[in-house]
């Protein structure tokens, strides 16, 4: 009896590993199958989906125009203190003073990509974009000021 | 404090009973994370486990306590990183809740949706990790590939692989993605196809059972005492399927199972996972085709204020019960708040289920307890 089981242990141990390996080879013979993804050499066709949330940007149009209003509403839903606006008045032609933004400084070090600027934004004026190569050498790189020089607020926005 | 110095001490004056004292992690590849164990040993034999926490605490409930209840949602995706969905869905449940908001019908379906996707990543993850723990490399690669794939569909529609933070109070973020269902009917496909891959690779073979049968046994009336939830539970005979016995969201119109196991030890804790996969794909394949059109998100003020008083939600993640406590004092930001995490009471049974037993039988029955330490120590 004793013998019995240990022929049939044998056996059962030897097939079930057999059946293992049987997967095990087939994907080593079959090398299209495999997925892996050679991610440094593959940079060039590499495609992330439009909505990964990499950075916070702003864009801006041809005539180096924004649509930022200088609302503070990012800088309230953010929960890290990662943008701060810091506005000034312009005074227009007429003698109108009208609220703008000086800067709008973004921390990408502090930044959890959660997403909630951009849906507070009441104008879209910044989005999330898919970039994720963020390395580098200097920490204070990362402190970035998302307006351009020089770029001033589109016409018709309030 | 517990202090390395002290660990030494204790090994020299254990050392005259034969008994030894060995550290297992903060850094160690079986613990998934920092999780810092201090086993007594006799021979080879385990006469005690104390699991010493606090290396990865961030003071989440404390954090939590400044932030408003848009914000707090987010860092709750931090605790238990593999289902952060599913936290994220506790939170917005409490506020809903709190604020009696009423979420639309699309943005229900969706949420189910994804914690089922966010359920099966889980314990994809789980199966090749537990598998690597045992000395099985090549499982990890099959169930990553898996997974891949949900991640794709996380990164289409939710933006992020990982934290997803695509809840808000009163629904979703944004809309789906336009190949959403497209994509998870092409999981569904690959994922029942490759299924008996892991079948194969590690259910039928002869090394994983008798490493795992008989091994770590937990009866039905300790997991009842030590409080433990969701898989870890229901292996050992203990009916706690949040989803059944309050069911939130839509999970009271789609038909399922709940996998129970009487034998409790840690081959049962595998067989639980394995078929709760497959029960969560049938969850998929009822709502996929039958997501209704309409509004993502319900019509809700700028600032969210919880009435005041006491409020509690609980939602089934991938380990057990996740709870969330708020006490409102009638604030845009909680009053004080705790979380209910499922790691924490199922860590705590580890003493009890693998002490008496061997060494080597330790990485079985921690394995399949399916710690993930951020959720532990939060």
């Amino acid at each position: 009896m004793f013998l019995k089981e240990y022929i049939s242990d044998v056996v059962n141990g030897v097939s079930s590993l057999l059946k293992g390996m049987r997967k095990t080879g087939y994907y080593f013979t079959h090398p299209k199958e495999i997925i892996t993804e050679q991610y440094p050499d593959n940079r060039a066709t590499l495609l992330l989906s439009e909505r990964f949330k990499g950075e916070v940007v702003m864009p801006h149009d041809a005539n180096n125009e924004h649509t930022c209003t200088g609302c503070t509403a990012c800088e309230l839903a953010c929960p890290n203190g990662t943008i701060k606006v810091v506005t000034k008045f312009e005074v227009s032609p007429e003698g109108k003073k009208k609220k703008a933004i000086d800067t709008l400084v973004y921390r990408l070090e502090l930044c959890t990509m959660c997403n909630l600027c951009i849906v507070a934004c009441p104008s879209d004026a910044i989005k999330m974009v898919p970039n994720f190569e963020h390395s580098v050498f200097d920490r204070t790189k990362l402190t970035k000021v998302l307006n351009q020089p020089g770029s001033k607020i589109r016409e018709g926005i309030e | 404090m517990y202090n390395q110095t002290e660990i030494i001490k204790d090994t020299s004056e254990l050392g005259a009973d034969g008994e030894l004292v060995i550290n297992m992690g903060p850094q160690h590849p079986a613990t998934h994370g920092v999780l810092h164990l201090v086993v007594t040993l006799n021979g080879e034999t385990i006469k005690k486990i104390e699991p010493h926490l606090g290396f990865i605490h961030r003071s989440i409930e404390k954090m939590c306590e400044s932030l408003t209840y848009r914000q707090f949602i987010y860092v709750t995706s931090r605790m238990d990183y593999l289902s952060s969905h599913i936290n994220n869905l506790g939170c917005a449940l409490l506020v809903e809740k709190g604020m009696q908001i009423e979420v639309p019908d699309r943005a229900k379906y969706i949420r189910v949706i994804l914690s089922e996707l966010t359920r099966i990543a889980s314990h994809e993850l789980w199966l090749g990790a537990m598998a690597m723990d045992l000395g099985a490399f090549t499982p990890f690669f099959y169930a990553f590939r898996e997974r891949e794939m949900i991640t794709d569909i996380m990164e289409d529609t939710c933006g992020a692989r990982l934290t997803m933070n695509y809840i808000v109070p009163g629904g979703l973020m944004y809309d789906l993605h336009p190949d959403f269902q497209k994509k998870v009917k092409a999981f569904i496909t690959q994922f029942k196809s490759k299924v008996t891959e892991y079948e194969d690779l590690v259910t039928n073979n002869i090394i994983f059972q008798s490493r795992t049968k008989g091994v770590g046994i937990l009866s039905a009336e300790d997991a009842i005492s030590y409080g433990c939830t969701g898989p870890v539970a229901r292996a050992s005979g203990v009916s706690c399927d949040i989803r059944k016995i309050y069911p939130y969201e839509v999970y009271d119109k789609v038909e399922f199972e709940e996998v129970i196991e009487t034998a409790g030890d840690s081959f049962a804790r595998y067989i639980v996972r394995v078929k709760e996969m497959n029960q969560s794909i049938r969850i998929i394949e009822q709502l996929i085709d039958n997501i209704p059109e309409g509004d993502f998100v319900a019509k809700t003020k700028n600032v969210l204020k919880l009435p005041k008083g006491e409020f509690y939600s609980r939602v089934e993640t991938a380990r057990g019960e996740f709870g969330v406590y708020v006490v409102s004092e009638g604030g845009t930001t909680p009053h004080r708040i705790k979380f209910r995490s499922p790691g924490f009471s199922n860590l705590s049974v580890l003493n009890h289920i693998a002490a008496g037993g061997m060494i080597g039988d330790l990485m079985a029955s921690m394995g399949t307890l399916d710690l993930v330490i951020p959720d532990i120590d939060r």
